[in-house]
């Protein structure tokens, strides 16, 4: 049976539309009205909740937690002190990415990791002998992102002790009358909140929150809306940027941190002497310079976009639906050299953009590269430039 | 240090297209300044805070017509810009019956069904018309019209290239055109449309910041270029921009600034100078005179040619064109601050509505009866009336849980018979008041503020003859070959150095910046060949 989320009766209300997706074997909707663009700029310009309960919760407590999840995690979680939080990936033993996810510290041997797929087994058989329990308990907390530029404003209302709070940190805080950690984590390159709430308490968190934020244009947002601005914000999606290198069936399915830009959470390599699955083969590839792709952003040329469409006598399609495909990249020789697997046309850039995958040697930025796209079952190349992720930074998101 | 006094280029007036075009010129690497009567830059695009958390925009209220180039080429969105969708169309009537139309084509088609099966498939006949009309004009839109008296072998090439290029347009879609560019909006509509209400919603188009109303010749050409503009390339939509029209102008005076321009306040322009035929410069109300050797004019076409210079400078067919020109400003805005969203009967407890255009003009019969007074110089008694409640749209617009609300008006003439706008304001903005209660009982309860703006209050602050929102009637005579004079439909004027880049040029109004964008072209042209 599908499961619903513990913010289901609400969730289940506000959905005008029936659409409905399965997300780790959860109901979580689409678009809640008839307009996702709308939903998507409430991220932008108000705030926006969206119902981020169904991702998988690892708690992750002992007195070896640390240890542990320093050996496990690429990112240094050393670093990562009470009261914060990281966003990281594991890795298999060849350093390839086993999936990525954001880890809570809530003290110094208790914290609460979030994955898109089911991690027990792999992580309790990485446990040994080690003073660590690791406990899903996935189904008894809902997570509520508000995302967008009042959500500062919003909730401080309710529980004033998170107006402090930076960037990827965390505090314990009360809603109405529920215990709740809220973390400056989400999912949009917004200013952005989440709620992390027992079960029993988040239909009552969410009636406090919309209380408050009703009057300022808050409105629930769907999934469509949120893989808008994630595209926006240059954050990759397993499944679609890339595949766990568990289930992958060959290495063309694979991916190393630095292949998948997210080399950053490496930076501090040479002076962390840590042990972690993967080091050794990531070392291999800094060292041998092995890494077959970089993930970069690219922009298309939109003069070129109406160009093509013209040409063929349509209307240049301006969608803001995300492409999860692959559009093949190509350099001036029209040899391939990379694909875009995420692709939208994004309201803040005013052009169509993608997380692009490109060989090293055509991904310096500006980098004029051509994107093949199909009109009418044709086949057409249409100009686009090597770009800086993420295409959409405010200020206000770290500020 | 003393203000610096000479530039490559000067441009007066800070209208959104004076910022466009100072934007372009600054960008080629010339030394411009913008000047601007106002303490604020915007022209008609402006948004203020007239009640304390309230932000008005007094005159222009939404964004569709702006060309897509502009937004690239002078890298809006790194400065703010954002233009928002507005995700519903709402028209209702006065005995609580309505239509709201939103973003689901086939929820549309099931909303028009309840008033006609026969209007929700023609919604789509319609709408595919209309693109196709769009996509089919909107090259000769988007490029600089030949000019038609010229005998210059290559003007004359370039007319024929648009003969050429209308031929081989599809018939039907040529025909379309010429019906819009020539007959009534109802002409067309109701070819399509057997309700009242689809009518009347589609018709209020054809009439906006037009002395026509919808069974007038004329009307069409008004509707069609209404629909020219898009919001994320769909045709015909429009946006609201981030803190309003005048959100939008501060993007654009951001970009013009990044680019080296240099905007000056307060500084209101008496004269352009001349020597020997050509521009020099112009001549401050305080006296102060500034050189630049390109003068731009971005204010309309009976001050750029009557005020701003001698019109004992200028050939006598222009001055008597230009003093024909048809000014006659037809609209008014009442907005308000509002205690809380209205509530329309039958709809309580919902908002959702009012996220888009509030269109209350439930008939053909409606808006012509509202145009009946103004044909005999009376504002409409019943009139038309554009809503918009930007505060569901853009939450800076007004505090949490109230709401703002602007209203265009239609019609309001600049001439009244018998009486004027400064006796008639008040009693003005309570026929708009009751019009609205009308159509939301108990809307006079939620009025927090009021702001009533006459076509004479459009031409004292902003500057526009006669309150004409778009510088000038959109009417045949006075649209591309013709705008806003035969010969002198190029941005060019006969004094040497001086330009025109308003609306009152190709394309036309509507906060659309191809006049602004177009004049910079040749006048960097002009200076290559100079070179």
């Amino acid at each position: 049976m599908i499961r619903e989320t513990p913010f289901h009766p609400r969730t289940s209300e506000a959905n005008k539309t029936g659409l409905w997706s399965h997300w780790s074997g959860y109901l979580a909707t689409d678009r809640y009205q008839m307009s996702d663009k709308f939903e998507y700029f409430a991220i932008r310009n108000s705030a926006a909740v969206i119902d981020t309960s169904p991702l998988y919760k690892y708690r992750i407590i002992g007195s070896d937690a640390e240890r542990f999840l320093a050996g496990v995690l690429a990112r240094d979680i050393r670093k990562c002190r009470p009261g914060q939080a990281h966003y990281t990936v594991w890795c298999d033993d060849e350093g390839w990415v086993v999936e990525d996810g954001v880890i809570l510290r809530h003290s110094d041997d208790e914290f609460l990791l979030t994955a898109a797929e089911p991690n027990m087994a792999y992580l309790q058989d990485l446990v040994g002998r080690m003073a660590v329990q690791i406990e899903d308990v996935s189904d008894d907390f809902g997570a509520l992102a508000l995302q967008g530029p009042y959500a500062r404003e919003i909730l401080k209302q309710l529980a004033p002790e998170m107006e402090e709070i930076g960037y990827f940190h965390l505090t314990p805080a009360k809603v109405g009358n529920a215990a709740v950690t809220i973390s400056r984590t989400g999912y949009t390159g917004d200013l952005g909140y989440e709620i992390w709430v027992e079960r029993d308490d988040a239909v009552g968190v969410w009636d406090t929150l919309f209380e408050v934020a009703a009057p300022y244009g808050v409105i629930p947002a769907g999934q469509t809306a949120l893989l808008i601005a994630r595209i926006e914000a240059g954050l990759v999606l397993i499944d679609v940027d890339f595949y766990s290198a568990r289930y992958a069936w060959n290495d063309d399915q694979r991916t190393t941190p630095h292949e998948l830009g997210l080399g950053w959470m490496l930076r501090d390599l040479p002076s962390d002497d840590r042990a972690f699955i993967g080091r050794r083969a990531i070392e291999r590839e800094l060292a041998d310079g092995t890494s077959r792709w970089k993930t970069v952003g690219i922009m298309v040329d939109y003069e070129d976009w109406n160009r093509v469409y013209n040409e063929r006598g349509v209307i240049p399609p301006k969608d803001h639906t995300p492409e999860h495909g692959g559009m093949m990249i190509y350099d001036e020789k029209l040899e391939r050299i990379g694909y875009t697997p995420s692709f939208v046309y994004s309201p803040m850039a005013q052009r169509h953009v993608g997380i692009a995958r490109i060989r090293p040697e055509h991904a310096a930025l500006g980098t004029d590269v051509s994107l093949e796209v199909t009109i009418d079952h044709r086949y057409d190349v249409v100009k686009a430039s090597v770009s800086r992720l993420p295409f959409f930074n405010p200020p206000r998101k770290t500020a | 240090m003393p203000a610096k006094k000479k530039f490559d280029a000067i441009v007066i007036g800070g209208g959104h297209n004076g910022l466009v075009n100072g934007a372009y010129l600054a960008k080629s690497g010339l030394s411009t300044l913008i000047l601007e009567r106002r303490h604020l830059v915007g022209g008609a695009a402006i948004t203020e805070e007239l009640h304390p958390g309230f932000s008005f925009t007094t005159f222009s209220y939404a964004l569709s017509l702006l060309r897509p180039e502009i937004i690239h080429e002078l890298e809006l969105t790194k400065h703010g810009f954002m233009p928002l969708l507005m995700p519903s169309t709402f028209a209702p009537t006065e005995d609580g019956d309505y239509i709201l139309l939103g973003q689901d084509k086939n929820e549309n088609h099931h909303e028009i069904s309840r008033h006609s099966p026969h209007d929700a498939d023609a919604y789509d006949a319609y709408g595919h018309m209309m693109e196709q009309v769009v996509h089919a004009i909107r090259p000769l839109m988007d490029s600089i019209p030949p000019d038609i008296t010229s005998k210059d072998p290559e003007e004359r090439a370039r007319m024929a290239a648009i003969g050429s290029y209308l031929a081989d347009l599809p018939p039907g879609v040529l025909h379309d055109m010429i019906r819009l560019m020539t007959g009534s909006a109802a002409d067309i509509l109701e070819d399509y449309f057997e309700s009242d209400l689809m009518q009347g919603l589609h018709a209020s188009s054809g009439i906006i910041g037009t002395k026509v109303g919808p069974r007038s010749q004329g009307s069409g050409l008004v509707l069609l270029y209404h629909s020219f503009g898009e919001h994320d390339g769909a045709y015909g939509a429009w946006a609201f921009h981030k803190g309003g029209n005048g959100g939008f102008t501060q993007v654009l005076a951001r970009a013009a600034e990044s680019f080296g321009a240099e905007i000056r306040l307060e500084s209101p322009v008496d004269h352009v100078v001349i020597k020997n035929g050509r521009a020099t410069g112009v001549m401050l109300d305080d006296g102060t005179e500034l050189e630049a050797k390109t003068v731009v004019s971005a204010v309309d076409p009976r001050r750029t040619f009557m005020q701003l210079v001698d019109p004992r400078e200028l050939p006598t067919d222009l001055v008597e064109n230009i003093r024909r020109f048809k000014f006659q400003g037809t609209s008014a805005k009442v907005n308000f601050a509002l205690d809380a969203n209205p509530t329309y009967p039958g709809l309580e407890g919902r908002s959702d509505q009012y996220r888009g255009f509030i269109n209350m003009g439930p008939s053909l019969d409606y808006l012509e009866r509202a145009f009946d007074d103004a044909k005999y110089g009376w504002y409409s008694q019943k009139p038309y009336i554009d809503g918009c409640i930007q505060s569901n749209v853009d939450p800076d617009m007004a505090p949490p849980g109230k709401a703002v609300m602007s209203c265009f008006i239609q019609y309001a003439p600049y001439h009244l018979k018998e009486s004027d706008w400064d006796s008639e304001r008040d009693r003005f903005g309570d026929v708009v008041q009751k019009t609205l209660e009308g159509f939301f009982p108990g809307f006079g309860d939620l009025v927090l503020h009021r702001e009533v703006v006459t076509p004479l209050d459009i031409e004292r602050v902003v500057g526009l003859t006669e309150g004409n929102i778009f510088a000038g009637e959109f009417l045949a005579p006075q649209m591309f070959f013709f705008r806003p004079a035969p010969g002198w439909n190029q941005y060019r004027t006969p004094i040497e150095g001086y330009y025109q880049c308003g609306s009152g040029t190709h394309p036309g109004g509507c906060v659309m910046g191809a006049p602004g964008r177009f004049a910079s072209q040749q006048i960097l042209g002009d200076l290559a060949k100079k070179k």
